[in-house]
């Protein structure tokens, strides 16, 4: 065990925890604060990955401006608490469910990938602005694109329809 | 810290437990806006992944942490969507319990 081991199975087990809150909670502001949390973890992952970049991204756009329009959304929607005011009715098949998947992918990575390790190198932005203007112009187009049209749509959207 | 080894099993773990716990989410949850957070998290775990294997591979091109940083964007228009119709829903039923908004039933 490395301490980038030991380290990313803290980071791990808090993540884990955190998500498992966010779907059993039964108030949704703490649901919204544990997917801070989850998320934060995620992005501590990518730093002990050396994937600088992808980390300070995902704890910029996720926490800082998702987490921020969910929260927003839960202000203005009415948020009922209790249980039963937040969960339908299949729980246990959904539990059976998300139980199947997991023992599955977990079954299938330990299987495939006990032995293997990583050597973390770490990735400079640079690299990857060389990469996303190299080599994937145009994807980065089509989702420069996509925004726009969420954007519009969105505003479209949530208009309020004049008298 | 150069030259220091992670077990590729540990993100990979990570993120099955987070996929997983994403799907109970979506499926046994009524609240949208809950749904959606419950889709982030297995956006997340894809992202994890593609990470995880671009560092295995040693992808000089660092292909799969580009693929995440578009999975982000992507999730990030998503999100705006998706809470602009979660709250069209709102002002129209004056609800967003996703079993009691039945208009395209079948």
């Amino acid at each position: 065990m490395s301490a980038q081991d030991i380290s990313l199975t803290v980071l791990a087990i808090i993540g884990t925890l955190a998500a498992f809150r966010l779907v059993t909670t039964r108030n949704v502001v703490h649901a919204a604060l544990s997917l801070v949390v989850t998320l934060a973890m995620v992005g501590g992952v990518y730093l002990v990955l050396a994937a600088e970049f992808v980390a300070f991204v995902q704890i910029i756009i996720y926490v800082g401006a998702i987490v921020v329009l969910l929260l927003f959304s839960l202000m203005l929607t009415k948020a009922p608490i209790g249980r039963d005011a937040l969960d339908n009715q299949q729980r246990g098949l959904a539990g059976l469910v998300a139980a199947a998947v997991m023992g599955g992918l977990l079954f299938l990575v330990t299987d495939s990938f006990h032995a293997e390790k990583i050597v973390p190198v770490h990735t400079t932005t640079e690299q990857i602005g060389s990469t996303i203007f190299a080599n994937f112009v145009m994807p980065f187009e089509v989702v420069s694109i996509l925004l726009l049209a969420a954007l519009i749509g969105a505003v479209a959207l949530a208009r309020k329809e004049e008298p | 810290m150069i030259g220091a080894t992670v077990h590729l099993t540990i993100p990979l773990v990570f993120a099955g437990i987070l996929f997983a716990t994403g799907i109970y989410g979506v499926l046994a949850r009524r609240n949208a806006v809950l749904v959606l957070m419950s889709i982030e998290l297995m956006l997340n775990a894809v992202n994890v992944n593609l990470v995880a294997f671009s560092q295995w591979l040693k992808d000089t091109l660092v292909t799969g942490q580009v693929f995440a940083l578009f999975v982000i964007t992507v999730a990030a228009a998503e999100v705006g969507i998706g809470l602009a119709i979660v709250i069209l829903i709102y002002r129209n039923r004056e609800t967003i319990n996703l079993d009691e908004v039945n208009l395209l039933k079948w």
